[in-house]
């Protein structure tokens, strides 16, 4: 991995070129890692709340350990929208672990890309010394949004607060309108770009026009990834996962976002949900909200040696890229181009892909502009385009179309996930890549023995 | 505490010049510079503080010395980071020989509590950590009482737990203090409760943080607030016109709980109240005669006897020998769940590991039930529940420190588990056994090292069975089975060592109690009369619901275990149940029909009939396999026998266990009914032959 880093070349494009060169001092191993199933939102608050399903993932992974999880150097966690009673979650799950008092813990928010970017921060934690041995990952109960009171009635409800006497009180009560009663979905808030006022769907829709990618397109896509997770459930391809307990004696050990009944056919009869009526982008072509957490060990050479760890993978690179917020879903092109352009590599030499599933639209916008020649030019400052990625070495399991997209989850579910499609084929490289809420991009390579 | 004590120690005695020299061997008596004098209890060489003859006596010679320095207030606290006093040492108990000795005893203590409550000065009681029977008795005597609001601090007046009630002015100001109804409660079923709930009650005028005690003892010295009574329905309760009629309730409610003829106290404690009430002196004098006759009778003596069987069962396990933090248990099912739950609730990581991820569920939910009964706090619930971990893949044995197996009664599954197990366990980890039919003997072949495999065999409901059977082979290592011991102690049960013998000890004295319960009912005697006959005796259950709520199934296999061993019948009656499916409150169906897991209870009619041997026919089945027990040496000593058949089976408590009550109700008249028996019933009611000896 040193190596490769030696040979990072800021290549044709003015922005690399501005770029520092990052110096890895040392190498970061992937050494254990768990999810939860993930848990479709079911239009009330699910059974975990994100504290717990973070311990459901955390303890089962530190039960097998053979260090206590105060040997821990840090725990940093991904999570877009905490509960109320989990402020620095990452701190809550340390502690709940059982990590001794001094291990600090820290919560990262980067959207859709949360998971990743403290796994990125661990990584970078450790390849400077900083640590040896750090418990990274995301979760997200995104069933446990908050509903919020409208501003107004918050104001309000100070001016009542106020009123001690009787006239006072019938005043303010004249003043209650039924609109201050309406309250404030965060999610739906949280899905939607402040900045350019349109939702994540609305830009998976600008995607689907920009490279003409048809209805039938993202249909045959979402169907096929809900096969693929079918496939990958019968055939225990989904070791990672942990089954979570509840206390009123269930159990949950599969993603249930699943429909094994799943076509393109049927999927074509959905109506569309963020472009009304004449969009295409559907809720059954699109990720699910979902609960969920994913969690790494990531440790440093001495701490493999020290506990005799085994390895799973190496942390070899990562990048982080802006784009134009409207076309958001598009930033895995801009993070992975970088990447292979510093360790010279073309689509075709990376084993394995896993690229989030945010919509199934935005996935193939992706591979759409990889193989666009003036998008390659105009916005990657490629000589020409970047060339064909092969399907059927992407997302090969399912992904957030099937299994859901747990927003701070997801970006350590599918690095973990990837490590494991790599083991399974003993393969050698694999890049896992996000699209992010607000017009960013992130992606990180990993590579095996 | 401590940590704060020692700096306003230091600040006292840094600054002001009137400290006492320190005569005292108990106590260490500081005045400071505002001129309150601190009276610190630290008992030489006992972990605890209790009220002796020493303690008291310096006590007095303090308060002897404060009426010539006449300070502006007097606070009592302890020293000892555990609590402030647990009661009166009840090793001066036993050395009381006649009535006149006892009353000049509780006169005395009286005395100086009621020196502090007649003081010209304001005194506090400081109170962390437990303040009961005495300790709680001489801080109702001070003027106020501030505690520390930790779940550690328990106040409370458990004398009937010892037979006799209390007699250091406890039950004359605590009705007067908080009002009849919940000070008779507390004394009357001895339960114990938080620093909230005494606030709540009024036994503390404060509740307060730990930082703020010391703050809080200076400021009520230097401002006397009103001394705290009970006012008005609470303070009407103890009106001479309304005694008679809440004394009336209070002794039907009583009755329902416990006879008089087994538990005297409680009744004795009620009559007092009912005839002296509002008159503090006349109560202080009826406490002294009535505990000093209480003190002398069977019931406190045996009751004695049971608290030093509790201490000998303790100090089985040296704690020292092990430092148990993680557990792995295997099989998930209600013993094995069970123990998990509990061993998570007493602060240890534990996984358990079990096929079926159903009965993991299960599992987790019985224990989330546990803990909201017992904390209370979902926070504190959460804490628990977070060190309890499902274990599919079974990943935590590697890092246990005691690894019990819990599985299904099937000598070759155990052992083939035991070989899966024995390669990944740390070398100096404990393997244990939950068995309680399978000799360790055959359970240890296999195993790279048999020495290792101990029995560590716990009751049900494991929350509430206190007594666990540590078993031991002949070839068992002591080293383990000594490591055993200590690790109940680490989770709070009380260790008993026994030897790999059919049944052990507790099922093996259960069993033929039970079965002869069986024949009776086949013989047509109604199971209500049969356990109330056991009832009478002084068993908490009777043999009959006692076998509905184990499970049929279970009691006719262990009865097949131990026919076999021991040559016991197993009465038709038993299988003919278990073959129709009715096993018991489960099942809802056994010896008793059962309606939302409550039995339902038939009309009187002929099946009342009561035979007059009803109670022998039970009661020396079980008197006589302890016998066998002790003579073929399956625990060391008659002792440690009545100890565990007591916490084992909650044998009547106040005759002493088995063994205490043959010797106490004449060895020879019981051998007698045997052989009546056994002439009339038959070659079951053999008498073991250590009775001719």
């Amino acid at each position: 991995m040193a190596e490769n880093k030696k040979k990072v070349e800021a290549v044709s494009t003015a922005k690399s070129a501005t770029k520092t060169v990052r110096k890895v001092v040392r190498p970061v191993f992937i050494v254990d890692g768990a999810r939860t199933p993930f848990l479709k939102a079911r239009g009330k608050p699910g059974v975990f709340n994100a504290a717990n399903l973070a311990m459901g993932a955390g303890r089962p992974l530190m039960a097998r350990q053979p260090f206590e999880p105060g040997d821990l150097d840090e725990v940093i966690m991904g999570c877009v929208m905490p509960g109320p009673d989990e402020a620095n979650i990452a701190r809550i799950l340390a502690l709940r672990l059982g990590c001794d008092k001094r291990v600090p813990a820290w919560t990262v928010q980067r959207n859709c890309a949360s998971g990743m970017q403290a796994l990125d921060c661990a990584a970078h934690s450790i390849a400077h010394g900083g640590a040896n041995l750090v418990l990274a990952g995301g979760v997200e109960s995104m069933s446990h949004a908050p509903v919020l009171l409208a501003e107004t009635m918050v104001v309000w409800l100070a001016g009542w607060a106020q009123a001690r006497t009787l006239g006072a009180r019938v005043k303010a009560l004249q003043q209650l309108r039924p609109a201050h009663l309406k309250p404030v979905i965060a999610l739906l808030r949280g899905l939607t770009d402040p900045v350019v006022g349109l939702s994540m769907g609305q830009t998976a829709e600008i995607l689907a026009q920009r490279f003409d990618i048809s209805r039938e397109q993202m249909d045959t896509y979402a169907a096929r990834s809900h096969l693929r997770l079918a496939t990958a459930q019968d055939e225990g391809h989904l070791a990672e996962i942990e089954t979570l307990y509840d206390t009123q004696g269930h159990f949950y050990t599969e993603d249930d976002g699943l429909r094994r009944d799943s076509t393109a056919t049927k999927l074509a009869t959905l109506k569309p949900v963020f472009d009304r009526p004449f969009g295409k982008v559907t809720a059954g072509n699109s990720a699910q909200v979902t609960d969920g957490a994913a969690m790494l060990i990531l440790a440093s050479e001495a701490a493999v040696k020290k506990w005799d760890l085994p390895v799973l993978g190496r942390i070899a690179d990562s990048e982080w890229a802006g784009l134009e917020p409207a076309q958001m879903g598009l930033g895995p092109v801009h993070a992975t181009t970088p990447i292979l352009q510093r360790h010279k590599f073309g689509l075709e030499d990376i084993d394995y892909w896993e690229i989030n599933e945010a919509f199934a639209t935005q996935v193939l916008a992706c591979l759409e502009a990889w193989k666009d020649n003036q998008y390659c030019r105009d916005e990657l400052h490629l000589p020409d385009a970047m060339g064909e990625l092969d399907p059927s070495r992407l997302n090969v399991d399912g992904g957030g179309v099937s299994l859901g997209h747990p927003v701070g989850a997801s970006g350590a579910r599918i690095v973990l996930h990837l490590l494991h499609v790599m083991e399974r084929n003993a393969a050698k490289r694999g890049v896992a890549s996000l699209c992010i809420g607000g017009g960013q991009g992130g992606a990180m390579l990993v590579e095996r023995d | 505490m401590t940590d704060q004590m020692t700096e306003k120690e230091m600040e006292s005695e840094t600054t002001e010049e009137v400290t006492s020299e320190n005569s005292y061997q108990h106590w260490r008596l500081v005045v400071d510079e505002q001129n309150i004098a601190w009276a610190h209890l630290d008992r030489a060489d006992a972990a605890a503080n209790t009220l002796n003859r020493e303690v008291v006596t310096e006590l007095d010679t303090i308060l002897d010395q404060l009426e010539t320095d006449r300070p502006r207030g007097l606070v009592i606290l302890s020293d000892k980071p555990n609590g402030f006093i647990a009661g009166a040492d009840i090793t001066e108990f036993t050395a009381i020989e006649n009535e006149q000795q006892a009353r000049e005893l509780i006169r005395r203590v009286q005395g100086i509590i009621n020196r502090i409550e007649d003081a010209h000065y304001p005194s506090v009681a400081l109170i962390h950590g437990f303040c009961l029977g005495g300790g709680l008795e001489l801080a109702l005597g001070c003027h106020y009482r501030i505690a520390d609001d930790d779940a550690a601090t328990r106040l409370g007046l458990p004398e009937v737990q010892l037979g006799i009630h209390p007699g250091f002015g406890g039950a004359a100001r605590l009705p007067l203090l908080i009002g009849a109804p919940a000070a008779m409660d507390l004394m009357l079923t001895g339960r114990t409760v938080s620093a909230r709930a005494a606030k709540k009650l009024g036994i503390v005028d404060y509740a307060v943080p730990n930082r703020h005690l010391l703050a809080a003892a200076t400021s009520v010295i230097l401002k006397p607030p009103p001394k705290a009574h009970a006012t008005g329905w609470r303070g009407l309760s103890n009106h001479s016109l309304v005694r008679p009629l809440l004394a009336r309730v209070m002794r039907k409610k009583l009755a329902a709980k416990a006879s008089p003829q087994h538990y005297p106290a409680p009744f004795a404690l009620l009559d007092l109240w009912s005839k002296h009430g509002a008159d503090k002196q006349a109560m202080l004098r009826g406490e002294e005669h009535s505990v000093a006759q209480l003190v002398l009778g069977d019931t406190a003596q045996n009751l004695i006897r049971v608290f030093f069987l509790q201490e000998q069962l303790k100090s089985q396990g040296d704690k020292k020998l092990i430092s148990p933090k993680r557990v792995h248990i295997v099989g998930g099912g209600v013993m094995g769940g069970d123990i998990a739950a509990w061993c998570a609730l007493r602060g240890m990581k534990v996984t358990v590991q079990d096929r079926s991820e159903e009965t993991l569920a299960r599992m987790f939910q019985r224990a989330a039930k546990l803990y909201k009964k017992k904390l209370k706090q979902p926070r504190l619930v959460q804490e628990v529940l977070d060190r309890l971990s499902p274990d599919i893949d079974g990943l935590g044995v590697a890092q246990a420190d005691v690894v019990i197996e819990a599985i299904f009664e099937n000598a070759e599954a155990k052992q083939a588990l035991y070989r899966e197990l024995e390669p990944r366990m740390k070398p100096d980890a404990v393997l244990a056994t939950n068995t309680s039919s399978i000799p360790l003997q055959v359970l240890s072949e296999g195993l790279e090292r048999p020495e290792r495999l101990v029995g560590i065999h716990f009751f049900n409901p494991v929350a509430k069975m206190q007594l666990v059977e540590i078993v031991t082979a002949p070839n068992t290592d002591p080293a383990v089975a000594a490591k055993a011991a200590a690790f109940t102690r680490h989770i709070d049960r009380l260790p008993l060592f026994v030897t790999s013998s059919p049944g052990f000890l507790v099922n093996r004295v259960l069993m033929p109690y039970l079965l002869e319960a069986v024949v009776l009912e086949s013989e047509g005697i109604s199971p209500q009369v049969i356990d109330q006959a056991a009832r009478d005796f002084g068993m908490p259950m009777g043999p009959m619901a006692l076998a509905d709520s184990v499970g049929l199934d279970i009691c006719l296999s262990v009865a097949e275990i131990l026919s076999q061993k021991l040559g016991v019948e197993v009465p038709p009656r038993l299988r003919s149940l278990v073959e129709a499916g009715h096993l018991g409150c489960k099942s809802g169906q056994g010896f008793y029909r059962y309606k939302n897991g409550q039995p339902e209870r038939a009309k009187a009619g002929w099946a009342d009939f009561r035979p007059p041997n009803l109670e022998d026919r039970l009661m020396l089945r079980m008197l006589n396999e302890s016998r066998a027990c002790l003579r073929e040496g399956v625990v060391k000593n008659a002792d440690l026998l009545d100890a565990g058949v007591i916490f084992g089976t909650g044998f009547a408590p106040f005759r002493g266990g088995p063994m205490h009550h043959i010797e106490q109700s004449s060895a020879d008249a019981l051998l007698e009914k045997m052989q009546a028996l056994r002439e009339s019933e038959g070659e079951r009611f053999q008498a073991d032959p250590s009775w001719s000896t």
